[in-house]
């Protein structure tokens, strides 16, 4: 019995966190770009400098028609939003936020499952764009496709460096072996890791799938209402697994610096919320690559660089063991 | 791929999208200068160009304002009234009445050369800016309107420190010192006169201590 509401209270925390982080990352997305640009962003729903703003915007979503494109493959095109989304809520699950089991579902394989799911969450672009009937949002689809398959890569291998030098799979085991030098011993791959995610998000500089000056929102074209919602609440909930992923593999989750451990769950939430400003930050600051540009950093920059972190980790592991 | 600028090479590697990340950061940590009007009124200019109010107690239906408006936006009826002469016998004099004064501000182009024309100071520029009207017909204001806009008029400026005096004051010291020089000169003359008339007196009054 006590199981079962055990599991039913790490599910319920995983949801609520699921529906909230995306929303505040949104939030402060509105703010954090109006003051870079200069501008003061949403100032009045909800009274208090526009607390309310994605409230008021989801309420707009859920009053819009829903169509369906006439010539669309209505099957997967009213799937594809659900196949963006969920996947990040399964990640959600696996990614540990503090000491002591402080974690949805611990897994044994929890790099391989986590990466395979995000995986998935492309996928969602990919049905939209192949089943909207529209060239733009093929195209869109495509370019989707083509950015998947060069940063799936990078990714995979910089995670594979840290599986390395912890010796796990486990994201806890990871943190449980995790010491502070592995900061700058990981840095490249950390670094290599986070663009890679970036561009899996198709977050700017790397938005060339959904490049709204030229293929107007590439997959998600002829989506409307409530789905079109739900698209970019994927793209939210997919800056907090990115940058909870990061936090966890690279900075070391819940361990503060100096070892002040104490904070614990807080630490992975600052660490979080840190990089994701940093997400931010490149959006407003960047313009978008060129498709050849985005295809040239994958497999000219990122994947050497990704390779050349997995021989430093297995040479600094030989050498310490 | 363009030949490479010599001068942009300079920096370090990534120097440029550093500074990229510096300039919306700093821009961040700034004021931004978004107009939060409709909760904070704008700072105008002292001579801003809100709306055009008219003095009518200035206003002698002289037509110079409607006949320079390049789009022809400015109304003005009248009639002619006779006046008593001022003096029996005289001729009787005739005054223009002011019936109608309005402006269409969906035609006014905010030249102001109503304004500069005026001999008699009966327009003015005004700061006041909301009267925005749903419908477009609503926009010609009449006289009681535009008179209401008067006082929203702010004074004018204050002259430079060294500056001349404007005239209609200089004109006025003028006469006042006129006046002032030639009652002076009354004054002086009244008491010599008085001083000359008095020996008598004052030897009387001596006489009586």
């Amino acid at each position: 019995m006590s199981d079962a509401l055990d599991i039913a209270l790490r599910l319920i925390a995983v949801f609520v966190a699921f529906l909230v982080f995306p929303l505040v990352i949104g939030q402060t997305e509105h703010k954090v770009m109006a003051h870079m640009q200069g501008r003061l962003g949403p100032m009045y729903a909800g009274g208090f400098h526009g607390w309310a703003q994605l409230v008021a915007d989801g309420v707009k979503f859920a009053q819009k028609e829903d169509v369906v494109p006439a010539g669309a493959d209505r099957r997967i095109f009213q799937l594809a939003p659900a196949v963006a989304l969920l996947p990040y809520l399964l990640v959600l699950i696996a990614i540990p936020i503090g000491p002591h089991n402080a974690v949805g579902q611990s897994l044994d394989a929890g790099i391989f499952f986590v990466l395979a799911v995000m995986g998935v969450g492309v996928l969602g672009s990919l049905m939209a764009g192949w089943a909207s009937a529209n060239k733009f949002s093929l195209l869109g689809g495509l370019r989707t496709a083509a950015q998947l398959l060069a940063y799936e890569l990078p990714m995979l291998l910089a995670a594979a460096s840290v599986a390395m030098a912890a010796g796990t799979l486990s994201l806890p085991g990871i943190l449980d072996a995790f010491h502070w030098w592995w900061v700058p011993w990981q840095i490249v791959g950390g670094l290599v890791f986070f663009t890679a995610g970036l561009a899996e998000l198709q977050r700017p500089p790397f938005d060339m799938p959904v490049a709204d000056s030229e293929i107007i929102f590439g997959a998600y074209t002829e989506y409307t209402g409530l789905r079109f919602a739900l698209f970019l609440l994927a793209e939210y909930a997919g800056i907090v697994v990115l940058c909870a992923l990061t936090s966890v593999l690279f900075l070391g989750g819940w361990h503060g610096p100096f070892g002040a451990d104490g904070l614990g769950w807080l630490w992975t939430l600052l660490k979080t919320a840190i990089l994701a400003f940093g997400v931010i930050w490149l959006r407003v600051s960047y313009p978008r690559l060129r498709e050849d540009q985005l295809q040239k950093l994958a497999w000219t920059v990122l994947i050497p660089l990704a390779l050349a972190q997995i021989a430093l980790t297995g040479v600094v592991k030989v050498v310490i063991s | 791929m363009a030949p490479e600028n010599p001068q942009k090479k300079s920096g370090w590697p990534g120097s440029g999208l550093a500074k990229g990340l510096a300039v919306t950061l700093r821009t961040m940590t700034k004021r931004s200068v978004t107009e939060q009007y409709p909760e904070v009124q704008p700072e105008l200019a002292p001579r801003t160009r809100g709306v055009i109010g008219l003095f009518e107690e200035n206003c002698t239906v002289c037509m110079l304002c409607a006949r320079e408006c390049p789009d022809w936006c400015i109304y003005i009826d009248s009639h002619k009234e006779t006046v008593p002469p001022a003096a029996p016998g005289g001729r009787e004099r005739s005054r223009n009445v002011l019936d109608r004064f309005a402006i269409d501000f969906s035609l006014c182009m905010y030249c102001g050369i109503c304004i500069e024309v005026c001999p008699f100071d009966a327009l003015f520029w005004s700061p006041e800016f909301e009267y925005a009207e749903t419908d477009i017909h609503n926009l010609t204001h009449e006289r009681d309107k535009l008179r209401e806009w008067m006082w929203t008029v702010p004074e004018p400026p204050a002259l430079d420190p060294a500056a001349e005096e404007p005239k209609e004051i200089a004109a006025a010291r003028k006469a006042a010192d006129k006046l002032a020089a030639q009652e002076a000169a009354e004054r002086q003359a009244a008491e010599e006169a008085a001083r000359e008339a008095a020996p008598g007196n004052a030897q009387e009054q001596e006489g009586r201590a």
